[in-house]
């Protein structure tokens, strides 16, 4: 019969948040992106039925990387969650923190517990306010950690890049297309991209967005792959033409975008890329521990400004008008 | 809910299974099923509650009408002048209730949750038959409480994206599903307005003319049966009115349903039994 030996408990958790970051960083990242009229999430994802992003409720949507069947259960749970929520009190009654706020003990509990393996897995849950003040977007991680994320948002294996693709060239206020542009660039900038040259094609993306200007109170859409090839045809090229550009001419892209936004964008993305690439030894395993921490701190700002009180649009179009007992229609 | 009291997701919550919301609930929490009620409080024989009401329902080329009235009545009473009794199932679908109205809104809401639920779940809408089944049984499920007399007779219409026409379902308390064809009626005043249809309708209708249709009928159910609201001229309060296409499900506009009641009221005061169909 065989003793166990001791193991301390720091050295246990590490050993279970290695495992899970190591798992996370073998697959592909997702960002989360606010735009002028709501929040994006791009994922690279070669399946088209096996979703990342999907909507949890009315004005809720749900990202994850890692392990399917994993974050497919979490998300199952959730839409069971919200259904129960909204039947049961309001729709209205539904919101981002209440969601977070289970995964986060679902998911603390699961890491800390002897038995379970932790879960291979990172979330957001995004939700989306009457004015972009109000969008907020939660990023889970495998311990159940919690944290409240301004304007864009990134996880996955290579978050880290990702995520400094973004604070580079990310802007208050842009139209979905931009946005779109934007993600689909920081997507492509992670640490697989040596030479800065790789192209993820539309039907390796997987795009949704949280829409404020929807009329229904359902507020989740797809992107669908016509969309995005229509919007990166354009893109790629004009992309790869900027790589080429960056050591001989220093700015005035001739792209067919809205001239001044893309091109402080694209002057940023060369500065960004002859200082940054070389100097970022790639390291997958560590940086989604390396990200969480950078993550937040760039949204370090307190970021419950806004509670999430859902508006009055909304609620669906049923009367509670059931006040007196038994009632005839 | 047990959710409250843990601030952990419920094992159950993460158990692979059902993609049905109303499974789910009989499961989870089955005090929160419309049809609770009965399994408590034994019969104490069938409460004498009159079916009030009317819903109408047409389809015209690419898509189908629904109509109700807005009166709500407790015994001989007016309980509501203004309710409304046709919704939205989902993005392709409506649903009118007839009935007792507490549990017909609460039977309504589940029945949208469980078409949102699986949806969700699933990645994929039901097919119109599947979310016809899925009525039926919320209906069943309500039987016993049928049988006290607190029954809930809805109508169900949707638009067929497969087939691209809409279609009409009608049920019976048991949970019976009928498929009906080209009109519909429920409730109280449902004889009359189905006797007013059949003159009224026609194939080949516009969607605004089949609007048209539906208020007719409305108006002669209102005419001959008294829980049944005719057009509020002095409130100006008027039918619901849904249309639902290859579209999606639209409320029409009150102003819009304001203008065909108007027109219909100008045309009765000359022809009080309305437009008069041909003999043979």
């Amino acid at each position: 019969m065989s003793m166990p030996f001791y193991v301390s408990p720091e050295q246990l958790m590490r050993d279970r948040a290695d495992f899970a970051r190591k798992g996370i960083a073998r697959g592909r990242s997702l960002v989360a992106v606010q735009y002028a009229d709501g929040l994006l999430f791009v994922a690279e994802n070669q399946s088209q039925t096996l979703h990342k992003v999907s909507e949890l409720y009315d004005r809720l949507a749900f990202a994850a990387v890692g392990r399917y069947n994993e974050f497919e259960n979490l998300r199952i749970a959730g839409v069971r969650l919200a259904d129960m929520r909204g039947y049961s009190y309001d729709r209205l009654d539904v919101t981002g923190r209440g969601l977070a706020n289970a995964y986060a003990q679902t998911l603390g509990t699961i890491f800390s517990s002897g038995g379970e393996k932790p879960y291979e897995v990172e979330l957001f849950v995004a939700e989306l306010g009457d004015s972009p003040e109000g969008d907020q977007i939660y990023r889970l991680t495998y311990q159940g950690s919690i944290a409240d994320e301004q304007q864009y948002a990134a996880m996955g294996g290579s978050a880290e890049h990702v995520a400094e693709y973004l604070k580079e060239h990310y802007q208050p206020g842009l139209v979905l297309d931009d946005a779109l542009r934007l993600a689909v660039a920081a997507l492509a900038h992670d640490d697989r991209d040596d030479d800065g040259t790789r192209q993820i094609g539309p039907e390796a993306l997987e795009a949704a967005a949280l829409e404020r200007s929807r009329s229904q109170p359902r507020k989740f859409r797809r992107i669908t792959a016509a969309y995005l090839s229509d919007l990166l045809g354009v893109t790629t090229v004009a992309a790869t033409e900027d790589e080429s550009q960056t050591e001989t001419e220093p700015a005035t892209p001739t792209s067919p975008q809205t001239p001044g936004q893309a091109g402080t964008q694209r002057i940023a993305a060369q500065t960004d890329e002859s200082l940054v690439e070389p100097a970022a030894p790639a390291q997958p395993a560590d940086s989604p521990d390396v990200v969480d921490s950078t993550g937040s701190a760039d949204s370090a700002e307190p970021a419950d400004s806004a509670d999430p009180t859902d508006p009055a649009s909304a609620v669906g179009e049923l009367p509670d008008d059931s006040d007196s007992p038994a009632r005839d229609v | 809910m047990t959710a409250a009291h843990d601030a952990r997701l419920p094992s159950a919550y993460l158990t692979p299974g059902t993609s049905s919301f109303a499974g789910f609930l009989a499961d989870q929490a089955p005090d929160l099923l419309p049809g609770r009620l009965a399994s408590r409080q034994q019969a104490v024989g069938a409460v004498d509650v009159p079916h009030g009401t009317t819903i109408v329902a047409a389809t015209f080329a690419g898509g189908v009408v629904m109509a109700g009235d807005r009166r709500a009545t407790m015994g001989n009473i007016i309980a509501q002048r203004d309710i409304e009794k046709v919704f939205p199932a989902d993005e392709y679908s409506c649903v009118g209730i007839a009935g007792s109205a507490g549990l017909a809104v609460e039977l309504t809401r589940l029945f949208q949750v469980e078409l949102e639920h699986y949806e969700k779940i699933e990645g994929t809408t039901l097919s119109l038959d599947g979310k016809a089944n899925r009525l039926a049984a919320l209906i069943r499920g309500n039987l016993a409480m049928a049988m006290q007399g607190l029954a809930v007779v809805p109508l169900f219409a949707g638009y067929d994206q497969n087939a691209g026409i809409g279609r009409i379902f009608s049920y019976d308390v048991t949970g019976g599903r009928y498929e009906e064809q080209a009109f519909y009626s429920v409730g109280s005043g449902s004889l009359f307005a189905r006797g007013s249809l059949k003159k009224l309708y026609r194939d080949g209708l516009s969607a605004r003319d089949c609007v048209i249709a539906t208020v007719q009928a409305l108006y002669d159910a209102a005419d001959d049966d008294s829980a049944t609201g005719g057009p509020d001229l002095a409130r100006r309060i008027f039918p619901v009115v849904a249309v639902v296409s290859a579209d999606g499900y639209a409320r029409m506009p009150d102003a819009d349903v304001a203008t065909i009641a108007d027109e219909i009221m100008a045309a009765r005061m000359q022809r009080p039994d309305g437009p008069a169909a041909p003999l043979t």
